[in-house]
């Protein structure tokens, strides 16, 4: 059985900006230390006659990486992201319909997956979308030691021994979706989802945050 | 997706006003909308917005072999995309001819008119170059994409910084920017595309047209030039006839805003410099506008881990013990059954 040393782990500072971009139907930045992404969301709207389905909506998530063409690793991340998507958005309300979110990676400082989780969640409350619940990304890494480091740098996931992201949903803290890579025990899973789910009560209140800002000028 | 078609009142009320030199937002005939360049932490990354057009360009670089016919000269690469984000008619992956000629503006604008020093580009003659690469994303299209992009393109470029290397004899070492500060690209001038929309039969132009404007346009002129008055590219589309002196007066037109747009780009530069010199923040991160109502940032802070090891504890003897509670209550059951039957019995 591992023990992991109880380390001050921090969430790095993180900022957003909603309705930032005029054509999309929803827009959001999220940015976790340098890491910076930037979500557009599209829906509900026309659908191809392939994808679409007949009493849901089709859920579409592309993310473009800052150099080159999109290759696996986008393909494997946009899945984890879609999936949560699914399981947070009330798709049976739009069938026939696409919603599709798009994540444009403006710097990767580590914990990208997590930082594409927040900006979609961001974009699709901007969008109006209706959703049962609201999800964030918190990514867990531990290092060689064995201490638990939340929301890695790109320094910090190199020199670490595995690396885990979660998504955690806002009614009941359970995990939504989780991406791991590299080797851990099942107690350091364990506290690693329990550091993730105390992590993610900070950016609920952040979400409750941003709104509340938003809407404080309305009377 | 599709994007919604215009409408004929909305075609003839844009017209119209085009006629009595009214802009849907206010400008006038020559105004550009506010420029606004935003560099990243990384070297050669920035964000430029035109109005609400919203373009982000980064610049990398690798060692590559150079082409059998230049042996000498570095090799540039630029990559043009147009994201769906930008527009619900833009499909991923789709060769639309809008793409096309963005990407060929571009290449012409920058490639063609020399501004970028390939010579200094190369490291072993004929066997090791550096390839400058390139990559502009178009994020929210609001008119003109082409002159953003250049200004991406061009301010990127300015910006980017290489790793150092040393050469000796055929051994070739690159130094990390912790080991040597990176060097700057050698620029010799920089062009800038100046668009130039023409309505009703080339009678009325307009400089920077929004995404309306251009919906009803019909033709389109970009002059790209640098701040020395040369011209580096002209293109004119749509098919429309220009007389010679509308040409020359849209070229002098594109001089006094290429001069005016340099020394935005200069003073960006110089910022960025400064900062980074004082050793401030700097990147996209403090560059949010913090005042605005839909913006919002929060410090550092520490997470909770006091409980961390007795709930991770808990769970797992909890789903280590209950495979055996429920062989017991399975037997126990059973057995409860069984006696109960011999009871009714």
């Amino acid at each position: 059985m591992m023990e992991l040393e109880q380390s001050c782990s921090v969430l790095r500072e993180f900022g957003s900006e909603q309705s930032l971009l005029s054509r999309p139907d929803g827009s959001s930045t999220f940015v976790q230390g340098d890491t910076s992404i930037l979500a557009g969301v599209y829906g509900p709207a026309e659908v191809k006659v392939s994808k679409e389905i007949y009493d849901r909506a089709t859920v579409e998530v592309l993310i473009q990486p800052k150099m080159g063409l999109p290759s696996v690793r986008e393909r494997a991340r946009e899945q984890c992201v879609r999936e949560t998507c699914e399981a947070a958005l009330l798709l049976t309300l739009h069938p026939r319909s696409s919603l599709t979110v798009i994540l444009q990676v403006v710097h990767d400082d580590g914990s990208l997956l997590s930082c594409c989780l927040n900006a979609a969640c961001m974009a699709l409350m901007d969008a109006g979308l209706p959703m049962s619940l609201l999800f964030c990304g918190v990514t867990c890494a531990i290092s060689k030691e064995g201490q638990i480091i939340t929301d890695p740098s790109a320094q910090q996931e190199k020199e670490s021994r595995a690396l885990l992201t979660f998504a955690i949903d806002s009614v009941e803290r359970s995990v939504l979706m989780s991406s791991t890579s590299g080797s851990f025990s099942v107690h350091e899973l364990q506290q690693c989802i329990a550091v993730s789910q105390k992590a993610s009560q900070q950016i609920f209140q952040f979400y409750r945050d941003s709104v509340k800002r938003r809407y404080s000028k309305i009377q | 997706m599709r994007d919604t078609p215009l409408s004929n009142c909305e075609k003839l009320f844009l017209l119209k006003a085009i006629e009595e030199k009214k802009r849907l937002d206010g400008r006038q005939t020559y105004d550009y909308r506010n420029i606004k360049i935003t560099f990243g932490t990384d070297y050669g990354c920035c964000i430029v917005e035109l109005g609400k057009t919203r373009v982000l360009c980064q610049v990398t670089c690798e060692l590559v072999p150079p082409k059998d016919s230049r042996p000498t000269e570095g090799i540039v690469f630029f990559n043009l995309e147009l994201s769906p984000m930008a527009s619900p008619a833009f499909e991923p992956n789709r060769q639309s001819e809008l793409l096309v000629l963005l990407n060929r503006q571009l290449e012409r604008c920058l490639r063609n008119s020399k501004c970028i020093d390939t010579e200094s580009l190369c490291v072993v003659s004929g066997e090791k170059v550096w390839q400058i690469r390139v990559d502009v994303h178009v994020l929210n299209h609001d008119g003109n994409l082409m002159d953003a992009a250049s200004i991406a393109a061009i301010s990127a470029l300015s910006h980017f910084r290489r790793p150092d290397v040393a050469i000796q004899g055929r051994d070739v070492t690159v130094f990390s920017p912790e080991e040597r500060d990176p060097i700057p690209l050698s620029i010799y001038h920089m062009p800038i595309c100046v668009s130039f929309a023409f309505f009703l039969q080339g009678s009325y132009l307009l400089v920077d047209p929004c995404e309306r404007e251009e919906r009803v346009k019909d033709g389109l002129l970009v002059i790209a030039m640098n701040k020395h008055q040369e011209i580096c590219s002209i293109q004119s589309s749509g098919g429309i006839m220009l007389l010679k002196d509308q040409v020359l007066r849209c070229s002098k037109i594109a001089s006094v805003k290429v001069s005016e747009i340099t020394q935005l780009i200069n003073k960006a530069l110089e910022n960025d410099k400064k900062i980074r010199k004082e050793g401030g923040k700097f990147g996209f991160a403090e560059s949010m506008p913090k005042e605005r109502i839909t913006t919002l940032k929060r410090d550092e802070a520490p997470v909770e881990m006091t409980d961390v090891k007795e709930t991770a504890n808990d769970i797992v003897t909890r789903t280590e013990t209950s495979t055996e509670a429920y062989l017991i209550a399975y037997s126990m059951g059973t057995w409860g059954i069984a006696s109960f039957r011999t009871d009714s019995d």
